[in-house]
């Protein structure tokens, strides 16, 4: 009986311990990363690199930034997501007001999961192969259009779970009152779920500026400033890829300053958007 | 008839809210228009999964017509010159790093999960949200930078010697890669990768067991730990399941942050220490270049064909069983 209760509690203590030695993992390698990218990137971060498009000789060391491919990205992830949210908004309200406990909901929430979990290269074999057919060539259209794609699912998901919290109380009062289901969706949803919509846009914008796989074939790659959309454009994420991949220390020390630029966009975005959704969470009704 | 259109036209301005208010049968007509409107937008998903799989499955046709599948999934030779193609090694290659990626992983989440719904405190839960949001935020690309700075030196400086004096007999541990770029720096950068990812699952699942579970368990006497393995870890068994599969599915068609640290080599791997090529680096690496080699488009939408079946495969099984699992506790 003594043995017992002393084993159990060793067990206890055992298994305590190793919760939170992977606590300390987890957290630890996100510090980890941060202050590799941090420390390596910021020797190397110039406002040069900022402020101005690759120079001549660039990738063997010459002067120049990488200004093309921040802003390259930037049009890229906003349009994509603009695009996204446009077509992410009608559907994640349909599911939520005339689609409640429907078969047709859930099997359009289906094929969203389906879409979320193809993996971003296959959305941009998919984009190239379109365009192919279609006789285009790489060019930012086709970059805007494969980063809709890839967030459209990761936002409509993410808004409709917003929605699915609004007090179903609130809806069927307000359908008791003699709203239809649009008027529903416009005038309290909608309204309802503004943070949620932030949210959503936010995170689906992070996740469209750091993908390199779906705009390495259909955006392409270039020294230039982002002019037209029928011409390839720079990206961060393969800027980053590309400089890494050349054997001059001084290029490679650039990619650690363009990784360190594109983690603070990211985290900044992702910071600012729990921000700002706690900020506007008051004007909800819980 | 005559009155109804009348109605829906001159429609009055509200007092207050400055908004039209419109007759019963215009807002009858609205709310249906909506409704149709909102019903070609809710085909956008399903045409385009199903426009996906149907270019995959047309295009990649030729390659399966002039060789048999059987030999292009057996096959170990890449030599699209001469027509070969098989796909064997880099299928292994994903194989090996996604399921070491796995084996890393799983662990620590698992432990973490319970520790942030069984013991941690409501301060610290509330912390870790926010840790793994950003740890989920980071993209790929910087796991890869991450893994080229820190990964392969200390593959390449500590691993591989270690294992080359000491452990020179143990399976799946010797290599002559001079190199740390391997399937062990790739499975690392893998596993930390996907760890956000599977906490936050594997944490909703415990989350929602009915607490009256725990306490009945609690008050019987047990420590926490007999109530964790006892009560909680069997009640979400199907959920912690599905929580590593859906994980498996994300790190199968990780592409950039593998294709920078697993060195892009097609072999068949023998050695975590090996280099490996996996299916996403393939496609990343080849695509766009194929254009004169006969059958080489088809042999790379193949692959993407491949890895899309592998991988939904995992998903949708999963994310079925979550859907039942999480709606049945709600």
């Amino acid at each position: 009986m003594k043995k017992r209760w002393h084993r159990r509690h060793i067990a206890e203590a055992i298994i305590q311990t190793l919760m939170l030695l992977s606590f300390g993992l987890v957290a630890g390698s996100l510090a980890l990363i941060l202050w590799t990218i941090l420390s390596r990137g910021l020797p190397a971060l110039s406002w040069e690199m900022i402020s101005q498009p690759p120079a001549s000789g660039y990738y063997m060391g010459g002067g120049g930034g990488i200004l093309n491919a921040i802003l390259g990205s930037l049009y890229m992830a906003g349009a994509g997501t603009l695009i996204a949210f446009l077509l992410g908004l009608p559907i994640a309200l349909y599911l939520e007001t005339y689609l409640v406990d429907s078969n047709w909901g859930q099997i359009v929430r289906l094929c969203l999961d389906v879409l979320w979990g193809i993996p971003s290269i296959v959305y941009g074999v998919f984009g190239f192969g379109i365009m192919l057919a279609l006789g285009l060539r790489a060019s930012m259209l086709g970059g805007i259009i494969v980063l809709a794609l890839l967030e459209l699912p990761i936002m409509t998901r993410a808004m409709d779970e917003v929605i699915r919290m609004t007090p179903r109380d609130l809806k069927q009062a307000a359908l008791a009152l003699g709203s239809t289901r649009f008027e529903v969706a416009i005038r309290i949803v909608t309204r309802q779920m503004l943070p949620g919509i932030i949210t959503a846009s936010l995170l689906a914008f992070g996740r469209g500026i750091g993908d390199a796989a779906s705009v390495l074939f259909t955006a392409g790659y270039t020294d230039r400033m982002p002019s037209s959309l029928l011409r390839p454009v720079a990206s961060l994420p393969l800027a980053i890829f590309f400089q890494l991949s050349t054997p001059f220390p001084e290029v490679r020390q650039r990619a650690y300053a363009a990784a360190l630029i594109l983690t603070i966009i990211v985290l900044a975005i992702s910071l600012g958007s729990r921000w700002l959704s706690s900020r506007l969470s008051k004007f909800i009704v819980k | 008839m005559n009155q109804s259109t009348n109605a829906t036209t001159s429609a009055k301005q509200n007092k207050d809210g400055g908004q039209p208010r419109l007759s019963l049968l215009a807002r009858r007509r609205q709310d249906q228009v909506a409704g149709r409107t909102f019903f070609f937008f809710s085909l956008i998903p399903i045409l385009l999964a199903g426009f996906i799989i149907a270019m995959l499955v047309i295009r990649s046709a030729p390659i399966f017509q002039a060789h048999s599948w059987w030999d292009l999934l057996t096959g170990q030779v890449w030599d699209p010159d001469k027509g070969l193609f098989g796909f064997l090694p880099f299928i292994m290659g994903t194989v090996w790093v996604t399921f070491f990626g796995l084996l890393l992983a799983v662990p620590p989440c698992l432990l973490t999960a319970i520790f942030l719904s069984e013991y941690a405190s409501r301060r610290l839960r509330a912390l870790m949200k926010p840790l793994l949001d950003l740890l989920a935020a980071i993209p790929p690309v910087v796991y890869g930078v991450w893994g080229v700075i820190a990964v392969v030196p200390l593959v390449e400086d500590w691993i591989i010697p270690f294992t080359r004096q000491y452990l020179k007999n143990v399976p799946f541990l010797y290599s002559d890669n001079p190199t740390g770029y391997s399937i062990l720096a790739g499975a690392l950068v893998l596993a930390v990768m996907i760890m956000p990812f599977i906490i936050s699952v594997i944490y909703e699942v415990m989350h929602n067991i009915p607490s009256g579970l725990k306490q009945a368990s609690l008050a019987l006497g047990t420590t926490r730990w007999q109530t964790i393995r006892y009560v909680v870890i069997p009640q979400a068994r199907a959920g912690i399941i599905a929580a590593i599969v859906l994980g498996a599915s994300r790190a199968l068609g990780e592409t950039i942050a593998v294709l920078m640290v697993v060195g892009n080599v097609a072999q068949m791997p023998h050695s975590l220490l090996d280099t490996a090529y996996p299916l996403p680096a393939l496609i990343a690496n080849k695509y766009g270049d194929m254009m004169s080699v006969p059958l080489y488009d088809s042999a790379l939408l193949s692959v993407a064909l491949i890895l899309l079946v592998m991988i939904l495969s995992f998903n949708i099984g999963s994310t079925l069983v979550l859907r039942r699992v999480l709606k049945d506790w709600v």
